[in-house]
């Protein structure tokens, strides 16, 4: 019986749907209150550059993008299946490539800090 | 070997069925490949939760190119702090939690079918597994938003 990969890009979806079902609203609202004028003090320069300066910080940003991005390409890839579009083994070297290339520049971006 | 595609016509190639003169004439349900989940409420929702994950990843690689421009420098990330106050950047983050709150809660309502709890012989019933995910959740943010300075 041949292997399969399946479990490793599951066991990322779900790690990744997780964290974003507790944290992506509260994010997300921290972006649209910078967005409406009203930054707040984390996302201010000098206290983001600080937080990403601290290796927990690094590993907190680097989590929550990577894990997002891993979430996002598996469940993009369900869901084009169910819109119609039926080349899955293109659909998912392409979702899994972003997702690897997404969490393989944070990681570089992060490390410059 | 192959059954007939949802969708498509019977080929009408190859030998007619032998039979009593009458050509077999099976029901194929046609069923469209891209609009198939319009059908039932129950389909829309379902794809309104897989939809989550366009908004999931866009604003992870939002907040991948706010690292990118934090790591040049004050100028950089300021810059691009300021083009999210355009009327798309906040249309756009608006959507982005919006979906994220779906993305939430249908995700913690499903943990009891994801993680059942057995004590005995006895499963712990939903409502207290899906209770402490909400609970979490909303110590996380409280926590997230004191930290953030906005309260």
């Amino acid at each position: 019986m041949a292997k399969s990969n399946k479990p490793i890009f599951w066991s990322l979806f779900a790690a990744g749907g997780t964290l974003a079902a507790f944290l992506a609203p509260v994010l997300a609202l921290l972006f649209l209150l910078a967005a409406l004028g009203h930054t707040p003090t984390l996302l201010s320069y000098a206290h983001l550059h600080a937080f990403a300066a601290n290796w927990l910080g690094k590993a907190f940003l680097f989590g929550v993008i990577a894990l997002f991005l891993w979430h996002a390409a598996h469940r993009l890839r369900v869901t084009l299946h169910d819109f119609g579009l039926r080349q899955d083994a293109i659909v998912a070297v392409v979702v899994y490539l972003v997702a690897a290339f997404g969490s393989g520049l944070s990681a570089l971006y992060l490390l410059r800090m | 070997m192959t059954s007939p595609t949802p969708g498509t016509a019977r080929p009408s190639s190859g030998s007619p069925p032998s039979g009593q003169g009458r050509g077999r004439k099976p029901f194929v349900r046609t069923v469209s490949k891209t609009g198939w989940w319009l059908k039932h409420p129950r389909y829309m929702r379902y794809m309104s939760r897989e939809v989550t994950c366009i908004f999931i990843g866009a604003f992870a690689l939002l907040m991948l190119c706010a690292v990118e421009r934090l790591s040049k420098g004050q100028a950089a990330y300021e810059s691009f702090m300021a083009t999210l106050q355009q009327p798309l950047g906040v249309v756009g983050l608006l959507l982005v939690l919006a979906f994220a709150l779906h993305n939430a809660t249908s995700w913690f309502n499903v943990t009891p079918k994801a993680l059942p709890v057995q004590i005995g012989e006895a499963f712990l019933a939903g409502k207290y597994i899906v209770g402490a995910h909400y609970a979490v959740w909303i110590v996380a943010t409280l926590v997230v938003v004191f930290f953030a300075g906005v309260l």
